[in-house]
């Protein structure tokens, strides 16, 4: 029999999706701890997720600052003995901080369990925030930033964020003299309110036998304590722009960075779902409406791509891409071209169902090992939602009809309050 | 551990499955035995712009992503100066999809001008977007050329200039697909919930009646050794001054290999690392640094790239980075610090197998550079390295003759101090 090469082989739709759900233990100093377990590998990682503290526009790095520096000393271990210690036992260990929340990581193999956590206990009790540190870290993030704004892409970003979320947590994005701001008294006070049990959140994903969780209790349980004042987690109201158009000129930009969108619905919102998938078809896959005809079809650009994001005072839904500096309006114009055919014309019954699959695959897919499923975990518990949700996305992006696709662009992608910023020539 | 089973098809394909029934998904990744150092020097650029092609349609299939993204898969490439290397992942239920896709574009391609024209332009702008319009960005367009004087590494994957790019022809792409793009050229690894018995039957049906091809026979002019100090400066519209120096080193496959990927952890890895600890923190020279080893299949690069602090000169930014490569060459390393870069390296490789694509491409690659098992003796080749062999891998490669630098200078600095 012939090989017939011109027909796909048949196919079957994603059903449903199986996740993980943790196990929670409660501490008695308020820390809350969920557990990933998966016996596959010796290996094992460990979150602690602390929420930011109110933002302070007249010390607007504090947050940043705090996390970035738990690692560079405690009354006990310089930075160096820290990172001697943790890198002796081949642990990593890696400080993160995001808009609404800000962590500290461990990835460990179990055997060395034993001898890494001791540290961390040490810097979320008892960093120190050395001033002979802040002066290196305050010197070598300066340097950074000048080259940083020098990427006309991160500079979009800046511009962006201060626009639709002003002078907030989200909107910040540091300049030069921010960091004459930054005092280590300030600091300290900031660690001690923000990193203390009651704000904390623990997710274990990996090896979690009952040695590890003893470990755990022992050292975030009954070792350490709350601060006398609670952590002002509450942030100011977003305040986006009434100013919708940035342009920063580059006269030597060989591309111009385009960045629009505006400010939109998070997670907890019904119509988040549906938001998804519109979002998907205008740009969120290599498939995508921007993709085929930016890209693919007028080549000028290497990539586009739109997002829906979700933070816990509100999203945003954006579009970003870098393009020739003498196509830059070309390309704003098809942008605009492919929003409004999202909500004047059905997608089509081919496509859709195409998105449909590509998202209940890209769902699946992305439930690699024991890590992924603390991952999606974490987007619903700090969103205040529970596995529910993942019932109703999956649900939605099975039933969703053109219509409502459709409806979901005029709602949400209104081009009169888009904000649109050009780094570049334009 | 990684399991896995291997067979060859009559046409030369190389397969390679690995079973993992803990995801629901699997992966396919193919790669072709052709980088940027397979290409004429005339004409650079182009084993990467024909990856590009790759997705622009097959002979049989006129979308290569669009039955994909249905079948709810995602994909993508890459292309080194070594290798390119393609991968699918999409629930395993489906994974005949991806047999049916690889296949066809690997029995032909539609050769479509139209995909052509766009895709010029798309490597164009990546030209720009990556190479031209960042700082730094076109470091590896100064570098390689510098480092390397005879063979094909002097030239950057993106290729030597937008020109080469532009002028590629139809033609060009047909002859580069008929002579790197057939089942001798090619490793496919499939892994994830499917047994041998499936893939073996799926790639008998799909790769099996594609014609063997011809066999490439690689002939590469091969590096002569350095034997004079190499140095270039360049003025740029950069923010701050940057150093780099690159040693010629020995190729993955060559003795020393080990020693010097261990040595770059030494100086660069983490905070406890030496670049990091006594230039950084203790003596403030270098606001950033960082040491580096290319991973050539041939002889290859090491690199060590840092940004002095303000008022710090390039002279005394340099003498440093001397100081340390100086340390490794008269003291042995001690035993504690040469632990803790093995236990390091260790756990990377065990948290690496948490990846099922991170495992089909590892296999691929060992499997091309002679045997798939590599992978799995990885850890104990590390953990044999002495300090003895790191002195001498240090003495060997950190000599001045060795050595090519770049410096680049920032031009507002310039004009401030002027």
């Amino acid at each position: 029999m012939k090989l017939e090469r011109t027909i796909a082989p048949e196919f079957k739709a994603i059903d449903s999706i199986e996740l993980i759900r943790p196990e929670q233990i409660s501490l008695d100093n308020g820390c809350k701890i969920f557990c990933f377990n998966s016996a596959d590998q010796d290996l094992i990682r460990i979150e602690w997720i602390f929420n930011n503290l109110r933002f302070d526009p007249a010390k607007p790095l504090l947050n940043v600052a705090v996390n970035t520096m738990l690692t560079e000393g405690t009354s006990k271990m310089s930075a160096s003995q820290i990172a001697d210690h943790i890198d002796f036992y081949g642990a990593f260990l890696q400080v993160d901080y995001g808009y609404d929340h800000s962590q500290v990581v461990l990835y460990t193999l179990n055997k060395h369990l034993a001898s890494t956590l001791p540290v961390i206990e040490d810097l979320l009790s008892d960093s120190i925030f050395p001033e002979s540190e802040l002066v290196t870290f305050i010197r070598n993030q300066q340097q950074k930033l000048q080259v940083s704004l020098q990427k006309n892409d991160m500079v979009a970003r800046r511009k962006f964020n201060k626009a639709i979320y002003g002078n907030t947590i989200y909107g910040l994005g540091a300049e030069f003299d921010d960091y004459k701001t930054l005092h280590r008294e300030d600091m300290l006070v900031h660690f001690k309110q923000m990193y203390q049990p009651s704000n904390c959140t623990i997710l274990v994903a990996g090896k979690v036998d009952d040695s590890a969780i003893n470990l755990l209790q022992e050292s975030f349980g009954t070792n350490w304590s709350n601060y006398s004042v609670k952590a002002d987690i509450t942030q100011p109201e977003l305040q986006p722009a009434s100013e919708r158009f940035y342009f920063v000129e580059k006269p030597d930009a060989l591309q111009s960075a385009i960045r629009m969108g505006l400010p939109s619905i998070n997670r907890t919102h019904p119509d988040f779902p549906a938001l998804q998938v519109t979002n998907t078809v205008l740009g969120g896959y290599f498939g995508s409406r921007l993709m085929a005809n930016i890209r693919e079809d007028k080549g000028y650009t290497y990539g586009i791509g739109s997002g829906a994001s979700s933070l816990n005072k509100g999203g945003a839904l954006f579009i970003a891409t870098e393009v020739g500096t003498d196509v830059c309006k070309a390309a704003v114009n098809e942008i605009e071209k492919e929003i409004n055919i999202l909500k004047t014309e059905l997608v089509p019954e081919h496509e859709l169902s195409l998105v449909k699959n590509y998202l209940l695959g890209s769902l699946l897919g992305s439930l690699e090992n024991i890590f992924s499923h603390a991952d999606k975990f974490k987007n619903i518990y700090f969103s205040g939602l529970d596995y529910g949700y993942y019932d109703v996305y999956t649900e939605v992006i099975k039933s969703i009809t053109a219509n409502e696709i459709m409806q979901t662009a005029n709602e949400y992608l209104d081009l009169d309050k888009f904000y649109k910023v050009i780094v570049g020539k334009y | 551990m990684v399991k896995f089973n291997r067979f060859t098809l009559d046409n030369g394909l190389r397969v390679i499955v690995h079973e993992d029934h803990t995801t629901p998904m699997a992966v396919l990744n193919v790669l072709y035995d052709v980088g940027a150092r397979d290409e004429d020097p005339g004409q650079t650029g182009f084993a990467h712009l024909f990856e590009h092609l790759m997705f622009g349609g097959s002979v049989n299939i006129p979308q290569y992503d669009e039955p994909l993204q249905r079948v709810g898969g995602e994909n993508n490439a890459f292309t080194s100066n070594d290798i390119t290397n393609y991968y699918i992942t999409l629930p395993a239920t489906n994974i005949e999809t991806a047999f049916w896709l690889e296949s066809d574009r690997m029995l032909s391609l539609a050769f479509s001008e139209k995909s052509l024209e766009v895709q010029r332009n798309v490597v164009i702008e990546e030209f720009k977007q990556r190479y031209l319009n960042q700082p730094y960005g076109d470091v590896w367009l100064k570098l390689r050329p510098l480092v390397y004087k005879k063979h094909p590494y002097k030239w950057a994957t993106i290729g030597k200039n937008i020109k080469h790019i532009e002028d590629a022809r139809i033609e060009d792409v047909k002859a580069f697909f008929k002579k790197h793009y057939n089942p001798q050229n090619a490793i496919m690894v499939v892994g994830g919930n499917i047994t041998t018995d499936q893939a073996k039957q799926m790639a008998e049906k799909w790769f099996g009646p594609i014609p063997a091809g011809e066999k490439y026979y690689r002939n590469l002019p091969q590096e002569p050794a350095q034997h004079e100090e190499r140095r270039e400066t360049v003025m740029a519209k950069v923010p701050l001054n940057d150093v780099y120096i690159a040693f010629h080193m020995p190729g993955r496959l060559d003795e020393g290999y080990y020693e010097i990927d261990l040595i770059s952890d030494i100086l660069s890895r983490g905070h406890s690392s030496r670049l990091y600890r006594n230039l950084v923190k203790e003596k403030q020279l270098f606001s950033e640094i960082h040491a580096y080893n290319m991973g050539s299949f041939d002889r290859g690069m090491f690199v060590i790239e840092g940004k002095p602090s303000e008022n710090v000169s390039i002279e005394d930014a340099e003498t440093a980075i001397w100081g340390e490569l100086e340390k490794l060459k008269q003291q042995l390393v001690p035993a504690d610090e040469l632990t803790k870069v093995k236990n390091k390296t260790e756990s990377t490789l065990i948290f690496s197998e948490m990846s099922l694509l991170d495992k089909a491409m590892n296999l691929a690659q060992f499997e091309l550079l002679g045997d798939a098992a590599m992978f799995n003796h990885e850890t104990e080749k590390y953990l044999a390295v002495t300090a003895e062999q790191i002195q001498k891998q240090s003495r060997e490669i950190f000599r001045k003759e060795n050595a090519s630098t770049l410096i680049y200078l920032a031009e507002e600095l310039i004009e401030q101090v002027s």
